[in-house]
């Protein structure tokens, strides 16, 4: 089980009702918060840029659209891009994949979450939010084999809450925090 | 990736790799890791080999198995007018330029199935310069291009496809450009006639003529730096002064070596000029 004190990623994925945790998360991060973070959120790809600005407005953080070939550097949120997959590379760049639809997503939780999970392991943490589709689970499960740390929003307290009930569900992880326990998780690291 | 189905250890994707160069003569050696690995590994426990042994000797035993292994983990997906703003671009800015050449060669580099091809060629229809037109389209996997060649698509994706060329300014009758016969749809010959097909590895193979527009889109984002820079100064060598690069929407010539030689023509759609 990963050391709170050893993460060096944190990757966040949401589907319907994640924006409403999102918006309330990041205005709440330390003012220091230096650990990076990746959102990666089912959208509407003609709702494009506009993530970016409403996220950008709720933090002193630097929020960017996630670019391929891009070094992973403290201080900044990387959105992934609408209708492409984010994967981590070896080298802690990230890189960018047309490939097929997962669970019917572009970008699939899985897949950018098995990817930060095969590189950093113990070092990463994977926050799992509110949605309505099976995405992420399996994403879930292979991060926590490798070690890395897992936390579920609270179904009880998740708009829409299959997403996060599908991950307790389907792993050990008993990591279930409130968007309140999820923001005093990431101000200890 | 060990017999233990599910995982590739980083040294043994990396050693088959170089196993493949040394047999075959693909390098995928300078691709982007992630995606790579991902594919290999889901090609791997889809096929049910018994064991990454039995995988290997195959792989390296079956030349037709090798192909179809290329063809699967290189990414082919694509789409008529996919980013129809792209599109839209093109023809506002860009036709009514190279309208004005006496003759217009362009190249869709990483052509994969057509579709993009096939959206070039109802362009310069519309723009009244297919005649003057000549488009050269390779990939590196056969199968693709002759799949590209035959102009038949899946009646399934027209629907879609005409939205998309709607949003991209056009104004007829998408479906006047197709025959559609069961669940297919067979384009003009007239814009098929205009193609020339090729397969072309952008790794190894050289430039092979002059042209006034090169597309090279959504290829470049499973290249590392090193191999985009080189595939860039490929497509220099191929440029005609004052042609046109237009890339995928996440892809850019920012950092690479040509840089300097290019002025951004259209930023948000990703289209350079060469000025020199
Ligand atoms: C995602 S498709 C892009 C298709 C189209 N240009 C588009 O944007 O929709 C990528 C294509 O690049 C091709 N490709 C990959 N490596 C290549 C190489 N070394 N040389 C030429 N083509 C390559 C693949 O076979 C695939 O068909």
């Amino acid at each position: 089980m990963a050391q709170d004190e050893m993460i060096e990623l944190v990757i966040i994925g949401g589907s319907s009702g994640s924006l409403d945790a999102i918006l309330k998360i990041l205005p709440e991060l330390r003012v220091d918060f230096a650990v990076p973070l990746i959102v990666v959120m089912h959208r509407n790809i003609s709702s494009n840029s506009l993530l970016e600005e409403v996220l950008a407005s709720r933090t002193h953080l630097k929020v960017v659209e996630a670019e391929e070939k891009e070094m992973i550097t403290p201080g900044y949120i990387y959105i992934a891009p609408p209708d492409y997959h984010l994967l981590i590379e070896k080298d802690h760049t990230l890189s960018l994949d047309y490939s097929e639809k997962v669970n019917y997503s572009r970008p699939s939780i899985d897949v950018s979450f098995e990817s930060a999970a095969e590189i950093y392991r113990e070092k990463l943490a994977c926050i799992i939010l509110s949605g309505a589709n099976a995405d992420g689970t399996k994403g879930v499960v292979y991060a926590s084999n490798v070690g890395s740390k897992i936390i579920i929003q609270d179904p009880a307290e998740a708009i829409v809450p299959f997403m996060p009930e599908q991950a307790i569900v389907q792993t050990s992880v008993n990591n279930v925090l409130s968007v309140k326990g999820i923001i005093s998780f990431l101000n200890a690291l | 990736m060990t017999s233990t189905a599910g995982k590739i250890e980083w040294e043994e994707f990396e050693n088959l790799l170089v196993d493949i160069t040394d047999q075959y003569g693909y390098d995928f050696s300078q691709y982007s890791k992630a995606s790579l690995q991902r594919r290999i590994l889901s090609f791997y426990l889809k096929g049910k080999f018994g064991g990454y042994q039995d995988f290997k000797n195959r792989l390296f035993s079956d030349a037709n198995f090798f192909m179809y292994f290329v063809e699967e983990v290189t990414v082919n997906v694509t789409e008529m007018f996919r980013d129809p703003h792209f599109y839209k671009g093109l023809r506002e800015k860009i036709l009514p330029i190279l309208s004005t050449y006496p003759f217009i060669r362009i190249w869709h580099a990483g052509c994969s199935t057509g579709e993009e091809v096939y959206s070039m060629a109802i362009l310069l229809k519309e723009a009244n310069i297919l005649h003057k037109s000549l488009l050269y389209a390779t990939d590196l996997n056969p199968t693709v291009v002759e799949s590209a060649k035959s102009g038949i698509f899946k009646v399934s994706s027209m629907q879609q496809y005409s939205e998309n060329y709607i949003s991209s300014g056009g104004q007829k009758d998408f479906s006047s450009y197709y025959r559609a016969n069961y669940n297919l749809a067979k384009f003009d010959e007239e814009l098929t006639s205009k193609m020339v097909f090729s397969t072309h590895n952008l790794v190894s193979d050289s430039s092979f003529n002059e042209f006034q527009l090169i597309l090279c889109r959504n290829v470049l984002i499973y290249f590392e730096k090193k191999l985009q820079s080189r595939v860039l100064e490929l497509f220099d060598k191929s440029l005609d002064n004052l042609g046109f690069l237009a890339l995928g929407s996440k892809e850019s010539i920012k950092f690479s070596s040509i840089a300097s030689l290019y002025i951004p023509f259209d930023t948000k759609e990703k289209i350079w000029r060469k000025m020199k």
